[in-house]
């Protein structure tokens, strides 16, 4: 693995790790990692740095934002392939990801939202009516079990004896 | 009630094997449980894999909860000689070469028992895991310690063995990687032992490489069965508990020449008749798929040693580079304590658990035992209080 794999790996896992203490982790220098790391930002490999919240917990006046899944069926127009249609929809500041998809649809976008109603608005008044979006399907998600790898409510409690030899 | 101490209708064996040095040190670890940072266990922090508990589970389900043969499910021995042979070169007979057994600790109980005559000597380089000593005198031999030093990474030299080499010594302990030091004997400084074992044949090596997946350095371990030989007369422990995270589950096996395997499978089929048949099951999916989560969980280790050792040398404590299992032994001479009493204070007054070197035999004392099977945030947490700790009492 090269250093960088091995840096991306490390920031996967916490991306509040400083240059140091990735350096310190890995065993290079300091300066190697500060070059890595302007080296993939600059290249894009790097996109951003974020946390993994478990909304549910988070303490808030408002209820826990709504996560919906929306399945979206096209015909591909001439001279406007799946790209185009798929730029037109992941513009939208709400949307959190958006996939092309094998199968039964084509594209799957993920949306957060604070209402239910929300998410209704906007699938019938931007998605549905586009020209190529031949029919949409929305799922509401219940419950986040598992996050970014993260098990949302996990019990870490270590239940070692407090001597082992 | 008698003490065990006072109690005179024990066995002789029983009343001879020595109290541990650090008894006061464990009681005191015990009643602190919860309440601080604990660098003191000698076991993964991770929970087994969940490919492997699975299938722990699913063996349940589907009824499997009978006696295993003797030497452990034919499956599982034929794929322990597989892996042990793509990974360390060792080639053993599935059906006459390996037996299965309830932890490394019981391999190496049921090898000492199968190979020792009362008044035998086994030569055990310290500091060392404290069993091989006690389970030695169980089985009427006398231990023989040889101290290793860090200035040779806590290896075992040949000068040393061939001093310690008797007409009654029948075995010789190698457990590296080692526990407590972290020590580890690459491929040469076991080919140097080898010219001293020749002039000695009937002594026995009985090698604990229950740490043998957790090295650090480009060299992966070397197994000294594998050396030329070697097979003869070495008897191999392995386990899936440090690696696989499966201590709970105890399970282990030990691999030898037919004869010495034999003579274990006859005190293992009537102490313990067969090792747990779900834990079988367990390790059969770990051999087949958990490799990669084997990898992980070094990684993450490998990373911990780099902080660890790198700021315990920073913070005054002289750690020599530990290359394998989970454990820094770094010197405490700056503090001007011996290991009992540093280690009590320190539990005492910040709240961190570390183990006194002399709980591994007399070579141990001036040091202490560092285990980085810890979360990296706990391991920051003990190193500050170390380093308070240490500026206080440094002379």
């Amino acid at each position: 693995m090269s250093r960088k794999e091995e840096i991306l790996h490390l920031l996967e896992e916490d991306s509040r790790l400083s240059s140091a203490e990735i350096a310190e982790r890995l065993g290079y220098d300091e300066e190697d990692i500060v070059v890595d790391m302007a080296e993939m930002t600059a290249d894009k490999v790097i996109l951003g740095y974020t946390a993994v919240i478990n909304w549910e917990k988070a303490d808030s006046r408002h209820d826990a934002p709504v996560d919906a899944l929306i399945e979206v069926n096209i015909t591909p127009q001439r001279g406007m392939g799946f790209d185009k249609i798929a730029k037109r929809i992941y513009s939208f500041p709400q949307v959190k990801d958006c996939y092309l998809m094998s199968g039964g649809y084509d594209l799957l976008v993920v949306m957060k939202a604070r209402t239910l109603k929300e998410v209704a608005n906007f699938v019938f008044d931007k998605i549905a009516p586009m020209d190529s979006v031949v029919s949409t399907q929305t799922h509401f998600i219940l419950r986040h079990y598992k996050s970014h790898g993260i098990i949302m409510n996990e019990n870490e409690e270590d239940n070692r004896e407090a001597v082992v030899l | 009630m008698r003490t065990l101490e006072e109690s005179s209708r024990l066995s002789d064996k029983v009343k001879n094997i020595k109290p541990s040095a650090i008894r006061k040190f464990f009681d005191l670890a015990n009643e602190m449980k919860g309440q601080v940072i604990s660098l003191s266990i000698g076991e993964p922090d991770f929970v087994t894999p969940w490919v492997i508990r699975e299938a722990g589970i699913y063996s349940l389900e589907k009824g499997y909860t009978h006696y295993s043969p003797n030497t452990g499910y034919m499956n599982l021995r034929r794929d322990i000689a597989r892996y042990m042979y793509e990974r360390f070169g060792l080639s053993y007979q599935p059906d006459e070469e390996i037996l299965v057994t309830v932890g490394g600790s019981e391999a190496i109980d049921l090898a000492f028992r199968a190979i020792l005559n009362p008044g035998d000597e086994v030569i055990v380089p310290e500091p060392s895991f404290v069993a091989y000593n006690s389970l030695a005198v169980m089985a009427g031999a006398t231990p023989v310690s040889i101290a290793t030093k860090p200035e040779e990474g806590f290896r075992l030299k040949p000068e040393a063995l061939e001093a310690a080499i008797t007409e009654k010594s029948k075995i010789l302990v190698l457990a590296y990687p080692n526990n407590p030091t972290g020590g580890i004997m690459p491929r040469e400084d076991l080919e140097a032992l080898l010219p001293v074992l020749e002039k000695h044949p009937e002594l026995i090596v009985v090698s604990d490489e229950l740490y043998a997946e957790l090295t650090y350095s480009a060299d992966s371990h070397c197994s000294i069965a594998a050396l030329p030989g070697m097979h003869e007369r070495s008897v191999v422990i392995g386990g899936f508990s440090k690696a696989f995270a499966m201590t709970g589950w105890r399970l282990g096996f030990a691999l030898a020449p037919k004869d010495i395997i034999g003579g274990m499978n006859k005190i293992h089929q009537y102490g313990i008749m067969s090792a747990p048949t779900t834990a079988q099951y367990g390790a059969l999916t770990a051999l087949r798929e958990a490799y990669p989560e084997v990898q992980r969980m070094k990684e993450a280790y490998n990373q911990r040693r780099r902080v660890l050792i790198r700021r315990l040398n920073a913070i005054g404590l002289d750690c020599f580079e530990a290359e394998g299992a989970f454990y820094a032994f770094p010197n405490i001479a700056c503090c001007g304590m011996d290991s009992n009493t540093f280690c009590e204070t320190l539990l005492a007054e910040e709240q961190v658990a570390v183990i006194p070197g002399v709980a591994f035999g007399e070579c141990g004392e001036g040091f202490v035992r560092i285990s980085y099977a810890a979360s990296m945030d706990n391991i920051k947490e003990a190193l500050r209080r170390l380093e308070r700790f240490v500026n206080k009492y440094r002379e």
